[in-house]
């Protein structure tokens, strides 16, 4: 039997996606602007987050209404429950994006401490685990999901070493460096924080296919 | 631990040629609530029915396989059917007063169980009250006629009526599907008070309120039982896709 609620988890989803593709080009964006020290790109990733809080508020409002009048049950209830989580990290997604982005206006007008090989590379993780999680979730997908859960460590060891490089490489040996070397450390900080918030979506993913928790869990122990 | 209160094994039950019921099982615990779900003429009315044996009354029934209460077999030759609805109560889904007073409705159970001493029976009347939440309503106006009460308090007061013979089970047919949200809420209420003395089995069309009250669910469909488990898990995570369309209102 067709429903018209169904209809409405429609509305719902077709939110989330736009969310999703707004703060992936916002992390994008953030990233082209600091490799470019371009002050215009990081500007318009700051101005366009307004549209992404606006969609936030929105597509939490829709869950909470259909919460209240539709009372799901079941796979209803877990798609939307998980919407309204996904929903906060994709916000918080492309609030870090926009960190970035003012990361970039603080060092635009400097001369870069060194070439970005690898504040590009955690970017490209992030992004990856970010469009992997959104993935899964439009494709009910765990395998993809799991996936993303298992790539998390990798962007912990990378934001690690771009943290120590500039460090001893920079800081400890030259004062100096200082705020040119605090923003990119920061960056890095930003980028991994971006990359927990995909590993949370793609948890939540997990429990809307599969009613089982896992966060705060080992993979394993959840029965793989 | 769990205790089962009524086990049913392989229970198959007939009207005439329709199989109405097929190899059911399932034990329904102690104390609990147990509410049945599915869509009309799926066998759970007449499931009910069985445990007090109120299919009797009905020409051309016959039932196979074992219900047993306290692990004695309900459909028994030597079983005493009188003695087994005071054991096991019924209230319907239409409040079914007697025309007599709100004293004497509850009072009635317990004259036809030959008990007339008036402090026994004043007694029990107001601890059934009591039990039904309905006793602050009418303490001042017993002699009122039963049919004086709204829709809400007649339904409560078939739940003290059936609570003054002191039963171990409750089956509920419906019992909130002609009352307003708030005589609902009440009887939802009572419900979860109840379950501390009595095991409760309650059929319902409101998947939510069979959500709000049960401790178990179980899903018929045509005369089968499709899935029995805790009812935090059916209405989160069913095992059958079935299951899962019916609840969701996607069946049919």
């Amino acid at each position: 039997m067709d429903r018209h609620f169904d209809k409405e988890l429609i509305g719902l989803n077709t939110n989330l996606l736009k969310m999703a593709t707004l703060a992936e080009e916002a992390i994008l964006k953030s990233t082209e602007a600091l490799k470019n020290r371009d002050g215009d790109i990081a500007n318009s990733v700051i101005q366009d987050d307004t549209k992404i809080d606006e969609l936030e508020n929105i597509v939490e409002e829709n869950a909470i209404e259909l919460l209240a009048l539709k009372q799901p049950i079941a796979t209803d209830l877990r798609f939307i429950t998980t919407g309204m989580k996904i929903n906060a990290e994709l916000e918080r997604i492309a609030d870090l994006a926009v960190n970035i982005a003012q990361r970039v206006l603080e060092i635009e007008d400097q001369p870069l401490l060194k070439p970005l090989i690898d504040i590009p590379k955690l970017s490209e993780i992030a992004q990856k685990m970010v469009r992997g999680s959104i993935d899964a979730f439009i494709e009910r997908d765990e395998q993809k999901a799991k996936e993303v859960i298992l790539s998390d460590p990798e962007a912990d060891k990378l934001r690690n070493e771009i943290q120590e490089e500039l460090m001893n490489k920079y800081m400890l040996k030259d004062g100096t460096t200082a705020t040119r070397a605090i923003p990119l450390l920061l960056v890095a900080r930003h980028l991994e924080r971006i990359c927990d918030h995909a590993t949370n979506i793609a948890e939540d993913v997990i429990y809307m296919v599969r009613a089982r928790v896992v966060r705060h869990k080992k993979l394993e122990e959840n029965g793989k | 631990m769990l205790k089962t209160k009524i086990e049913v094994k392989d229970f198959n039950f007939f009207y005439g040629d329709q199989h109405a019921l097929k190899d059911v099982n399932l034990n329904i615990c102690k104390n609990k609530v147990l509410g049945i779900i599915g869509p009309s003429g799926c066998g759970k009315s007449t499931f009910l029915r069985n445990i007090n044996r109120m299919n009797d009354t009905i020409a051309g029934t016959r039932a196979s396989g074992t219900m047993l209460i306290d692990g004695q077999n309900i459909f028994a030759e030597n079983m005493d059917v009188v003695e087994l609805r005071r054991r096991v109560g019924m209230v319907f889904q239409k409040s079914n007063p007697f025309p007599k007073s709100i004293f004497d409705n509850v009072a009635y159970g317990l004259r036809v169980n030959g008990r007339k001493d008036k402090e026994y029976v004043e007694h029990k009347v107001e601890e059934s009250l009591k039990g039904a939440a309905l006793w602050e309503e009418v303490k001042d106006r017993l002699q009122a006629s039963a049919f004086d009460l709204s829709g809400g308090q007649q339904q409560r007061l078939c739940i003290a009526r059936a609570l003054a013979i002191e039963p171990e089970v409750l089956l509920m047919d419906e019992p909130a599907s002609a009352l307003d949200p708030t005589a609902t809420a009440k009887i939802e209420e009572l419900i979860q008070e109840l379950k501390k003395k009595y095991t409760i089995v309650i059929v319902t069309h409101n998947m939510q309120q069979a959500a709000r009250i049960s401790d178990y669910t179980a899903f018929f469909m045509l005369g089968e039982l499709v899935e029995y488990n805790e009812t935090q898990k059916i209405f989160t995570n069913p095992e059958k896709e079935i299951t899962e369309e019916y609840i969701t209102g996607r069946f049919g």
